[in-house]
């Protein structure tokens, strides 16, 4: 059986000519959820927005493929790619508070995918709608679906970007640092959320994240990226057990503990950081797009 | 960053292109009387309705034709913008002194004077401009300083919003804070701190309005309200070029594109300008 | 508002009281006799004192009464609503033509930004929107009444039609009475005008809805509208569109007036029978009665506009409409 989603050795540049992927390789089995970890700037998001074909305009692809369920999306036109991304994928995006549409009702801007991409007639749209509120404990459904989205709080309209990233039955969910921009109790409950509708669906979740308390508790396999690159790549289990690479080391150290929040934290090594610039430096000089 | 300099890029040949053709206008507007090929009052009836110079029929001396008084039109262009020039500089100007000062007082002091600086804005803005225009100069007798006049009373609101809102926004900026607690007075403040930064807004503004003093003198001379019928202006020949149309369509199509030229660049010029010399552009 | 159209009353009556030139001595045949015009200046009111003339006037207005046209010895109301429906027309068709227009060119700059036809565009609207109405009427008439002549460039409607019409509404009119060889007639007397008024106002439409449909186009719920599987076009239709459209409003409710301003020299320059024809007249003739009415006419419907473009802004922002 094909992964659900397969990333090989995808690299991306800005206008200037600078890296901003270096040649990424991982995949995501389905039913697993895969965390993606790094500090910002790494590059975490950028490999969702590609695979959901929504880079900005500046980021241009210049090798590697993707592939969905075994397809290629290099290999298929626009539309048709289009159609495999809506069909297949879902986003839970970062800021719930900028992902409505404000001038749109709940009710048609989370069943607008069913009905238009998906073709279901408005009202199967609606009851499956209805079932993903109550899954995710909103319990007074009509309200919210005819609300507007700046009169729910924000981890209500999270709750909401939820149901809508499920209601498709997608095989694989982009979820896109979904809870850094909630309250520390908001957080914590979304996240429960998460894994609680990913283990009723089965469905695989790329987790963009730069916490690895998250990553602890979410996720199966953990992909470590350092400036466009993946540095380490483990069980989540052994990665905390046993840090191969120095920078993850270094990492683990730097990350709080909820057993001893007092512990002294030490931030990433300078010379970890040093040396892994010269690495990739040394890789940059090196590389040559494979076509293009 | 980068847009702003491929556009300021852009901007330079505009403002080459703007400024060049609005000198060579001024300039034969100036000389009229040397540079003119005929009289632009002779009127001749054996040789009205000429085509200009590339088509058969044409006369030479008549580069552009004639109208159907057999008056040259190259020349009553030339003679015509004298009148265009003479109002552009000075209606844009007086409407300039009156709004900047009206609106650098309103912005500052705010309070009451705000209020009723506002208000007349408000009432201003109410008139359809050309209907207003038309009503001064009927009002106030056709001739050069009622078509000034009229603009400036007119076209004074454009200056006073921009420079008002500017203002405002100095006026509670630090600096000029300081520059009070500094000992600074009022009038000194609002002419050291507010006006050098509201320029740049001010001679684009003046640009414009100098292309739409043009426009309106036009219209109004269209509407045989200008000055008296026997002067050429650019508006009372397109006025003839209108009703010959048919017969005479180079009547109407010279002063078009002389119309459409001196407007373009006195816009273009003016922005060029803003974008020379906005600090915060540059 | 009320102080605004009191203000432009006061503005009219005086810049009128200061006309130099007597109506009355116009209207009469030279050699009348002092007593004849004594009775005519009665009769118009121009004996009393300036204060008490205006507050008759005003007064009469507030009744209904504008006074009596001196050149055309009808009643100024009359006179008005006769032309208003005319001018209302060709507004409108004008406002609708520089929607469609700018927010076509705005959807297509929008779609391709960063592209060639992007910087097409922004350099097309910037030259239309320096060109003013009156020049772009006639090359207009240059283009279409005498190069290609396809639009009819003079009148409201061809002169040798009967009219079934009860009211000046006729383009209206002739819609509702399933009249359409009428429609077709007053929209090919109705399109050139209306397209030289239209374009300035298509141009700021394009740059200012491009803009933030740009602006708008990368925010994450537009980004979500693409992983859901619309393409850009429907994102933009449905998802941008609307909360893009709300600071060009505004802006289009301003330009509106400066558009309905633009139709006294338009219409002249079609020879339009509508208000700004009739206003020009007015005051070529010295009609002081009509002159005010018309004035006060555009004065009210630029107060209106404005009162609308508030209206329509709150109903389409729901945050508004509920806070």
């Amino acid at each position: 059986m094909s992964p659900c989603l397969e990333i090989r050795r995808l690299s991306a540049v800005l206008p200037d000519g600078q890296r901003v992927l270096r040649s990424i390789s991982l995949n995501v089995q389905p039913g697993e959820v895969r965390a993606l970890v790094g500090e910002s700037g790494a590059g975490k998001t950028m490999i969702g927005k590609a695979v959901l074909g929504v880079l900005p305009k500046s980021v241009r692809i210049v090798e590697g493929e993707m592939l969905i369920e075994g397809e290629d999306l290099g290999r298929l036109d626009a539309k048709a790619r289009r159609a495999l991304i809506g069909a297949r994928t879902a986003l839970i995006p970062q800021d719930p508070l900028t992902a409505l549409n404000p001038s749109r009702r709940i009710g048609p801007q989370t069943t607008d995918r069913l009905v238009r991409i998906l073709g279901w007639s408005g009202e199967r749209a609606d009851k499956r709608i209805r079932q993903l509120l109550d899954e995710v404990h909103i319990r007074d459904p009509e309200r919210v679906l005819r609300s507007y989205p700046h009169e729910l709080s924000g981890g209500m309209r999270q709750r909401v970007l939820i149901a809508a990233a499920f209601a498709a039955e997608p095989r694989l969910i982009v979820a896109d640092e979904p809870t850094t921009a909630l309250d520390v109790t908001v957080q914590k409950q979304i996240l429960r959320l998460i894994a609680e509708l990913q283990r009723d669906h089965g469905t695989a979740i790329l987790f963009v994240t730069h916490d690895l308390g998250v990553v602890a508790k979410i996720s199966q396999k953990v992909s470590v990226l350092y400036a466009g690159k993946v540095v380490e790549e483990a069980e989540t289990a052994d990665l905390f057990a046993a840090p191969q690479h120095p920078y993850t080391r270094a990492l683990i150290a730097a990350t709080p503990r909820y057993t001893d929040p007092y512990a002294s934290l030490k931030p990433v090594d300078e010379t970890v950081l040093a040396g892994l610039t010269a690495e990739i430096a040394a890789a940059d000089k090196a590389w040559r797009p494979s076509h293009d | 960053m980068d847009e702003a300099r491929i556009s300021r890029r852009g901007l330079s040949p505009r403002l080459w292109l703007a400024g060049g053709w609005l000198l060579i206008a001024l300039l034969a507007a100036i000389f009229a009387p040397l540079i003119a090929p005929q009289d632009p009052l002779a009127q001749d009836l054996m040789l009205e309705r000429l085509p200009p110079f590339w088509l058969d029929g044409a006369e030479p001396g008549y580069w552009l034709g004639t109208d159907s008084l057999g008056r040259d039109l190259l020349s009553r262009l030339i003679f015509g913008g004298r009148i265009a020039f003479i109002v552009a500089f000075a209606a844009a100007t007086s409407a300039c002194l009156i709004g900047s000062a009206l609106g650098l007082i309103a912005g500052y002091f705010g309070g009451w004077a705000d209020r009723i600086i506002s208000r007349i804005v408000d009432v201003w803005m109410a008139f359809p401009p050309v209907l207003f225009a038309i009503l001064l100069v009927a009002v106030l007798g056709t001739g050069l300083s009622s078509v000034i006049i009229a603009i400036a009373v007119i076209d004074w609101t454009r200056f006073c919003r921009v420079i008002r809102a500017e203002a405002m926004s100095q006026a509670r900026m630090d600096y000029v804070e300081s520059a009070r607690i500094a000992g600074y007075g009022r009038i000194g403040i609002m002419l050291r701190e507010v006006l050098p930064n509201v320029l740049p807004s001010v001679v684009a503004l003046l640009s414009l309005e100098m292309g739409i003093a043009v426009i309106v003198e036009a219209i109004l001379s269209f509407v045989n309200l200008s000055i008296s019928t026997d002067d050429p202006t650019w508006g009372g020949i397109i006025a003839e070029g209108r009703l010959s149309i048919h017969q005479a369509w180079w009547v109407l199509v010279f002063p078009l594109i002389t119309l459409i030229l001196t407007v373009l660049s006195f816009s273009q010029f003016g922005e060029g300008l803003k974008a020379r010399f906005d600090p915060v552009l540059r | 508002m009320f102080v605004t159209l009191f203000g432009v009353a006061i503005v009219v009556f005086v810049v009128i009281r200061v006309a130099p030139g007597d109506p009355i001595a116009m209207m009469l045949p030279p050699g009348a006799s002092d007593d004849d015009i004594a009775r005519l200046r009665a009769l118009y009111g121009l004996d009393k004192s300036i204060v008490q003339q205006f507050f008759i006037w005003l007064g009469g207005m507030l009744h209904g009464d504008f006074g009596t046209s001196i050149s055309l010895r009808q009643d100024v109301l009359g006179l008005v609503f006769n032309r208003l429906p005319a001018t209302l027309e060709l507004a409108t068709v004008a406002l609708l033509v520089a929607i469609a227009m700018g927010a076509a060119a705005a959807i297509l700059g929008a779609r391709s930004r960063g592209t060639a036809v992007e910087a097409g565009i922004d350099i097309a609207s910037g030259a239309t929107l320096s060109i003013p109405d009156f020049l772009w009427g006639l090359v207009l008439i240059l283009l279409f009444g005498v190069l290609v002549p396809v639009f009819d460039i003079s009148g409201r409607v061809s002169p040798q039609l009967d009219l079934p019409f009860v009211t000046q509404f006729y383009l209206a009119e002739s819609m509702l009475r399933l009249r359409f060889d009428l429609t077709w007639d007053l929209i090919k007397h109705m399109l050139m005008p209306a397209v030289a008024l239209a374009l300035p106002l298509a141009a700021i439409i394009a740059q200012l809805l491009k803009q933030s449909l740009k602006e708008v186009l990368d925010l994450d719920y537009v980004v979500l509208a693409r992983v859901k599987g619309f393409s850009e076009t429907q994102v933009i239709l449905r998802e941008v569109l609307k909360n893009a459209a709300l600071p060009t409003l505004t802006l289009v409710g301003v330009q509106f007036t400066f558009l309905i301003g633009g139709t006294v020299i338009v219409e002249r320059l079609f020879s339009y029978e509508g208000l700004g024809n009739m206003a020009i007249d007015a005051v070529i003739n010295r009609d002081l009665p009509l002159i005010q009415g018309i004035v006060l006419v555009f004065a009210l419907l630029f107060v209106l506009i404005n009162l609308a473009v508030d209206m329509m802004y709150a109903l389409l922002n729901p945050r508004l409409r509920h806070g």
